[in-house]
């Protein structure tokens, strides 16, 4: 056996796969049991709700932008389709449950997303932007422009009388974070599912090299547009559950190109072609505006200027960006990967 | 007929504008492959500092003056911090990098000089002057001739200095330049210098137009569908896209825009663009890619 | 089928011209591949060699001619088609996906064998489960054939060079093809390496029955792992037939003068 001038196998770090922890029931236990009976209303709904809907909402922007390489910057229009979809159908057809308009819902915003893939067929790369910019603008544009989609309702503003679903309410804070951690779990799985088979493979193949995924046997331009379907479909429900159980009431405004950008960020910055990931940068884009308010509010007694705050974390956020492309391109996750490896092996390098 | 004429004429002269913004980023492009997503925001930057600088009191000539030393600078600031590092890393890696900075000259831009809007006043009147039965625009009528202006300035750069010669060895073939004793890293800091100075003119245009605020680091996206048209590499390239956009984008406003409650204007660019990206996939004057396997 | 061939052609290239802005990279080039053969193709640096494998692949279209693989004929093809009808292929400069592991490279070499469908997948049914096994078990054995098991969840992106060319190999191998296009498999490798992967080639061409047509710089190994011998010189050929035909012939001579390996 020729040598290798590499790493043997075992130590070789792998950032493949999914990228979530192992040890999944006890996960599962923590998220079900043991935060909703120790954390808040503040907790659950101002924190916890909005970190799994952006996570989810990453999610589905990873498996198009990280796991099959293209680019978009659709993201927020696709999660108004969602939203408005969601709106739409529980309008129309009385008495359907939330969790039954979801489902028509995203198969909606798939349909949509499949379209604004239908380009990268021809567009390849870097130019694949202006599909998706396209798309985002139109839709912010359509949202607006037709009352209809709104109900005629004042402030073009969009909102669910109730949460109720078979009879129990789930609107309060508690209610609401095990609805969304429910939806959010489930598709996490689902992603995890697709990611380990040859769909999550043929995707990361078309994202190295698609020339040679083609020579491989693999149909780059119809998994092109499932990833762009797919992706779409876990914007949507994002979108929906951002605008009903979290937001309460929302317009196209919530999803505009700023919110496509903030999603773009959540998956550069927790790793992209990283399940794990997207919960990793999610919990920094809601966390560090928290944190410095803190900070602020305990060193300075809150005589910071809020828009100053603002701009503090863009400039974090942009130096944080830089600085992951410079030196981890592959995000948080892969230096906490990079982490667990050494970890494991640390007694024996004692 | 003559509303017609009317419509395209204005259309084409708010496609200078658009000229004026994609002009800077062909400028990065060439030299260092970058789509340089920041460049609306370094616009904004410019602008506001010359703004500020102004309303602190400096005269005119001065603040332009001040605001030209300070682009250098923070062209220099870029190359060594942030060029450097990824030099040989993906276009998709330096664009993700442009992303951030974007995001850095922005909260540094407002947080130093807050978020108002601010008035900019150019002294040109904005009162329109007819061409027979046509009514055009004196403002546009100025941005049009500072985009000739300028786009002389810089060919005048290109051809006939020596700096301009090494810009576009650096352009052709980057490592045969280097090759040729070329200082890559100067030859960049010019470059990003230069094309923040256009974004300056560019942005100070706007700014008169439509006040000195953050919506102006939005324009940057709006260059995306010039440059696809005109091509990446080429400043006459970036100059018809700007034409093609601004004309089409008003003619379909104008004649589309009644039958869907207006509004198209954020979005008929960049449907545009795809539909030329299908027809001609490296723009009107930009140059075919072949991938070799 | 092969009762009308009695050489039994797997592949025949007719009168194939290529040329990219105005420079000929291949002119009338015309040859034939029996089946079960091992075919070396050599000529020096730009002769054509890649540019044809390339037109085999459906990646590049020729200008003019046809190729005739398993007596059907084409000249415009998908590279997903070429695939399907049983051609596998390595590249130059190694296409591999560089950021996935070396089990999961070698995977996506079945990937259009795989049928399960889309929600079939998504919900991890039985039948998904089923069909990942047994590639997985595939890959497995082509691993454990190549010696590839010890870095098997190594990122291929951080493997030698020489390891690289071994999981391109397994790549095209997993999806049992029936031709195999090899280009340089041997390049950048040493003494030792060299007679591992012809060892490799020659195996899989004597065990499997896979025809194989090679690229190859050196002759030492083109010699005694070829029975046929094509060489090509600014895209045409120059000459065709065995080993010690092709050595002896004046002008590949003349081609090589200098290029001594």
């Amino acid at each position: 056996m020729s040598a290798t001038n590499t790493l043997p196998a075992t130590q070789a770090v792998v950032l493949t796969g999914t990228g979530l922890p192992w040890r999944l029931p006890l996960l599962l236990a923590v998220l079900f049991v043991v935060i909703p009976s120790l954390a808040g209303e503040y907790w659950l709904g101002v924190i916890l709700v909005p970190w799994l809907v952006l996570s989810l909402a990453g999610l589905g922007l990873n498996l198009l932008t990280g796991y099959a390489g293209q680019i978009s910057l659709g993201s927020g229009g696709l999660m108004a389709v969602g939203a408005f979809g969601t709106f739409l159908l529980m309008l129309h057809v009385p008495g359907l449950p939330l969790p039954a308009a979801l489902l028509p819902a995203g198969l909606i915003t798939a349909a949509v997303g499949f379209i604004c893939g239908i380009p990268s067929d021809r567009i390849k790369g870097f130019y694949l932007m202006v599909s998706s910019l396209a798309a985002q603008f139109f839709l912010e544009w359509l949202f607006l422009r037709f009352p209809w989609f709104y109900n005629y309702g004042g402030g073009a503003t969009i909102s669910l009388p109730s949460l109720t679903i078979l009879g129990i309410d789930f609107g309060s804070a508690r209610g609401r974070y095990y609805l969304v951690l429910t939806i959010v779990v489930a598709l996490t799985w689902i992603a995890a599912n697709l990611l380990r088979g040859h769909v999550g493979r043929n995707w990361t193949a078309i994202r190295d090299m698609d020339t040679a995924a083609a020579v491989v046997g693999i149909p780059v331009n119809r998994y092109k547009r499932l990833a762009f379907a797919v992706s779409a479909f876990y914007l949507g429900i994002a979108g929906a559950l951002w605008a009903f159980a979290y937001l309460g009431s929302a317009s196209v405004q919530s999803f505009n190109i700023t919110r496509s950008f903030q999603i773009l960020f959540i998956i550069i910055i927790g790793g992209m072609g990283s399940l794990g990931g997207s919960f990793i940068g999610a919990a920094f884009i809601s966390l560090l505006p928290l944190g410095l308010d803190t900070l602020s509010q305990s060193l300075f007694a809150g005589h910071v200027d809020a828009g100053l705050l603002q701009n503090i974390e863009k400039v974090i956020f942009g130096v944080l960006i830089a600085v992951f492309v410079i030196k981890e391109p592959d995000g948080i996750a892969r230096l906490a990967a990079l982490f667990r490896a050494r970890a494991a092996i640390w007694p024996l390098r004692l | 007929m003559e509303f017609f004429l009317e419509t395209l004429i204005g259309g084409l002269l708010a496609g200078t504008m658009y000229s004026l913004v994609a002009i800077g980023f062909v400028l990065i492009y060439k030299a260092s492959g970058v789509f340089n997503f920041a460049q609306g925001s370094l616009l904004l930057f410019s602008t506001l500092t010359f703004v500020s600088l102004h309303e602190a009191g400096l005269p005119f000539a001065a603040a332009l003056l001040v605001t030209i030393v300070i682009l250098a600078g923070v062209a220099v600031l870029i190359e060594r911090l942030l060029l450097r590092p990824l030099a040989n890393r993906s276009p998709m890696a330096l664009f993700i990098m442009t992303l951030g900075l974007s995001f850095i000259v922005e909260g540094v831009a407002q947080g130093v000089m807050g978020a108002q809007v601010h008035a900019l006043d150019l002294g040109i009147d904005d009162v329109p002057i007819y061409l027979g039965n046509i009514m055009i625009s004196q403002f546009d009528l100025a941005a049009a001739a500072t985009a000739l202006v300028l786009v002389g300035i810089l060919a005048v750069l290109f051809n006939k200095t020596r700096i301009g010669l090494s810009l576009r060895a650096v352009a052709d073939d980057t490592r045969a330049a280097l090759s040729l004793g070329i200082n890559l890293n100067r030859i960049w800091q010019i470059v990003w210098a230069v094309a923040g100075i256009s974004g300056l003119v560019a942005g100070m245009l706007w700014g008169a137009r439509q006040g000195v605020q953050f919506a102006l680091s939005l324009v940057v996206l709006k260059a995306l569908p010039v440059l696809i048209i005109g091509g990446f590499t080429s400043i006459g390239g970036a100059i018809a896209g700007g034409l093609i956009v601004g004309a089409a984008e008003t003619l379909a406003e104008t004649y589309l825009g009644p039958l869907v409650g207006g509004g198209l204007t954020s979005w008929f660019a960049y449907v545009l663009a795809i539909a030329f990206l299908y027809i001609r996939p490296a723009g009107l004057f930009g140059e075919r890619a072949i991938a070799r396997v | 089928m092969t009762a009308t061939d009695p050489q039994d052609r797997i592949l025949e290239v007719r009168e194939i011209s290529l040329s990219f802005k105005g420079v000929n990279a291949i002119s009338a080039l015309s040859f034939a591949v029996r089946r079960g053969e091992i075919c070396a193709l050599i000529g020096p640096n730009g002769a054509g060699k890649s540019s044809l494998l390339n037109i085999l692949n459906g990646v590049y279209t020729p200008d003019r001619g046809e190729i005739v693989f398993n007596n059907r004929h084409f000249r415009t093809i998908d590279p997903l088609e070429v695939a399907r009808r049983g051609i596998g292929r390595t590249f130059q400069n190694n296409a591999l996906f560089h950021k996935m592991t070396v089990l999961e490279n070698v995977l996506t070499g079945l990937a259009r064998h795989a049928s399960s469908g889309f929600l079939q997948q998504a919900w991890r049914l039985p039948r998904a489960r089923a069909e990942e096994a047994a590639h997985r078990e595939r890959a497995e054995e082509i691993l454990e054939f190549l010696e590839l098991q010890s870095c098997r969840d190594a990122v291929v992106g951080s493997l030698a060079y020489g390891l690289q060319k071994r999981v391109e190999l397994g790549r095209a191998l997993v999806a049992a093809p029936a031709l195999l296009l090899l280009d340089e498999p041997m390049a950048g490798m040493n003494i030792e390496e060299k007679a591992e992967m012809s060892e490799f080639v020659a195996t899989i061409n004597r065990d499997r029955g896979t025809t194989v047509i090679l690229i190859e710089h050196d002759i030492g190994v083109v010699m005694s792992l070829s029975r046929h011998v094509v060489v090509l010189d600014y895209g045409r050929k120059i000459a065709d037939g065995t080993p010690a035909e092709v050595q002896s012939n004046p002008e590949v001579i003349a081609a090589y003068l200098g290029a001594v390996h």
